[in-house]
């Protein structure tokens, strides 16, 4: 096989090739490992989206269940001895003495690591503009963003630079570059895969999951990464095996559609594609009905409370001591502590952390955590009660199509409304997964699909007719 | 608009520095957000219990068995200082 033709594979198609013995692990990662090479030595003309690549295939079990489809990672999963700093300066040099459990779990299902994608530094930010490593480019327009924080991810899957690679999402970091990068991203039930190892963000938020060419991947790669892990006492025991999707039709499918989240703030390019969409689903059969989510539009706000108090907590132990960087000069502890954090924090990061740690202080706890927290329960509510009239819920992933390079950077809450439509599903923990479902000027269109807790496989059925009837052809971003 | 004592006090508490050209932007970006998350403060919250986590976890203690950690030259290989098997800070009252 040419190497053109094996990297034309998707993952599903590369793990049956291999199985049938028709190529092998080693040629399969050399050539990716060739293309990953290139982009990074490319500099400015490149994606940008590595920030480490594998010099040569890790020893794999040739038994295992994917028999060696290389995988993409995203910075901030530990990879024991390989460079993982979750795009941050602070965690300069920082190679970590053990993996995150489910790089583990992929590799020893047969899933080498390839390389590690760029992303917005902690995982905060919409365009991967917040990071160390400089920013992603988008391979549909190179004067675009990829979207964040999983951006490198992306980027790196839409351009056939990788099979297919690992992201995590928080308020939509799976999803929304999936949806600007027109692949597939979907985010798990929370507590369905570990976090051990993911230098964590908002703890009761992250979630790990799959970024891939399309949505039988994403059920491959999802299969090798659900499960318990004695080592994350939030995860939980998948209630049944992930199956690959078939479905090609939709009859007996209720599908509802929120008026709050698609409409004011959506640019009409994006609601033109989604209406589209819920056409193609109705000619597969299904019923599109109305559903009342009456609290999300209070989610964009409830979340940046909520995931900023987290994170000035989670990224408290970033001082200087046991890790990365340390300011040089000051004679002092607090001092050391505060200038080193003040050189290794990136603007968005800094405002993250004092906007969480003013939440939490004392005289505004109340105001701001304790009503977040209230709201993030009625949104669960709203969705419990929604999942009561119909099985899944669509909306558009993000509200416009990819954006200029710097276009968002000088207004935060600009670049906060990207995850207008994605954080609503992240505060109460379910599914959802974005596929790409046309374009708008030239640029791709994201489709979020989102359903109750651990309805995984049902949601890939429906993603997978979605799929086939829309088929969105992706051709033109791979390099 | 946040007070400038106030941007100073939570970065205190953040252990952040922020040099004197820094001050300023910070509350202002602040201010913003914190006027756009306000508007949950008119929804109606009486008697609504708050959710720290989505999904229930029960029965998540383990049996408190030893088992090995790291090793103690690898804990301290990625620190920037060390001294006799420790971390070496700067005095905290120098």
């Amino acid at each position: 096989m040419s190497a053109g033709e094996l990297l034309g594979l998707s993952a599903v198609a590369a793990s049956e090739s291999l199985a049938a013995g028709a190529i092998s692990a080693a040629e399969l990662f050399e050539a990716y490992r060739a293309r990953a090479d290139a982009d990074r030595d490319a500099g400015e003309q490149g994606l940008n989206c590595f920030t480490w690549v594998a010099e040569e295939p890790p020893a794999g079990d040739r038994q295992a269940p994917l028999g060696g489809v290389p995988l993409a990672v995203k910075d901030l999963f530990c990879t024991e001895g390989v460079p993982s700093q979750s795009g941050s300066r602070i965690l300069e040099g920082y190679r970590p003495p053990y993996s995150a459990s489910v790089v583990s779990r992929l590799a020893a299902a047969g899933a080498p690591l390839l390389a590690k994608t760029n992303q917005d530094e902690f995982a905060m930010g919409s365009s991967n503009e917040n990071s160390a490593y400089g920013p992603v480019r988008n391979p549909w327009d190179r004067g675009r963003v990829p979207g964040g924080s999983s951006g490198g991810s992306a980027a790196a899957v839409a351009a056939g630079l990788a099979p297919w690679a690992l992201g995590t999402d928080t308020g939509g970091s799976i999803r929304q570059p999936a949806a600007l990068c027109g692949i597939v991203g979907l985010k798990p039930t929370y507590g369905s895969v570990s976090r051990y190892g993911m230098i964590a963000f908002a703890s009761s938020l992250d979630q790990a999951g799959p970024l891939t060419r399309d949505v039988r991947d994403a059920a491959l790669m999802l299969r090798h990464m659900v499960g318990r892990d004695p080592c994350d006492a939030t995860s939980l025991q998948f209630p049944h095996a992930i199956e690959l999707p078939s479905a090609e039709g939709l009859a007996g499918v209720r599908i509802g559609v929120p008026a709050e989240l698609t409409g004011e703030g959506i640019e009409e390019g994006v609601l033109s594609a989604f209406r589209e969409s819920l056409q193609r689903a109705r000619e597969l059969g299904a019923e599109v009905l109305d559903v009342a989510l009456a609290h999300a539009p209070h989610a964009l706000s409830a979340y940046y409370v909520l995931a900023p108090a987290e994170c000035s907590s989670n990224l408290a132990r970033f001082d200087g001591v046991r890790y990365g960087m340390r300011a040089e000069g000051a004679d002092e502890l607090l001092e050391m502590y505060t200038r080193t954090r003040h050189d290794g924090f990136g603007p968005e990061v800094k405002r993250r952390i004092m906007l969480g740690t003013y939440a939490l202080s004392s005289g505004y706890y109340d105001a701001y955590y304790g009503r977040a927290q209230r709201v993030r329960t009625k949104i669960a509510e709203d969705f419990r009660g929604a999942f009561e009239q119909v099985d899944f819920i669509l909306t558009p992933t993000a509200p416009t199509v990819a954006f200029a390079l710097g276009e968002k950077t000088a207004d935060p809450l600009a670049m906060y409304l990207n995850d207008y439509c994605t954080v609503p599903m992240s505060l109460a923990g379910v599914p959802a997964i974005s596929i790409p479902c046309g374009l708008s000027g030239g640029l791709p269109v994201g489709l979020q699909i989102a359903g109750p807790a651990f309805s995984e496989n049902r949601l890939l059925d429906v993603a997978h007719a979605l799929e086939l009837a829309l088929g969105f052809d992706g051709a033109s971003a791979r390099v | 608009m946040i007070a400038r004592e106030e941007v100073l006090h939570v970065a205190r508490l953040a252990r952040l520095a922020l040099r004197e050209e820094e001050i300023e932007p910070m509350a202002a970006e602040l201010s913003a957000v914190l006027d756009h998350v306000a508007k949950i403060g008119e929804l109606d919250l009486e008697d609504v219990p708050p959710t720290s986590h989505v999904v229930e976890v029960t029965g998540a203690l383990r049996a408190d068995e030893p088992r090995p950690c790291l090793p103690r030259e690898v804990a301290l290989q990625a620190a920037p200082a060390v001294s006799d098997g420790g971390f070496l800070v700067p005095s905290p009252q120098a």
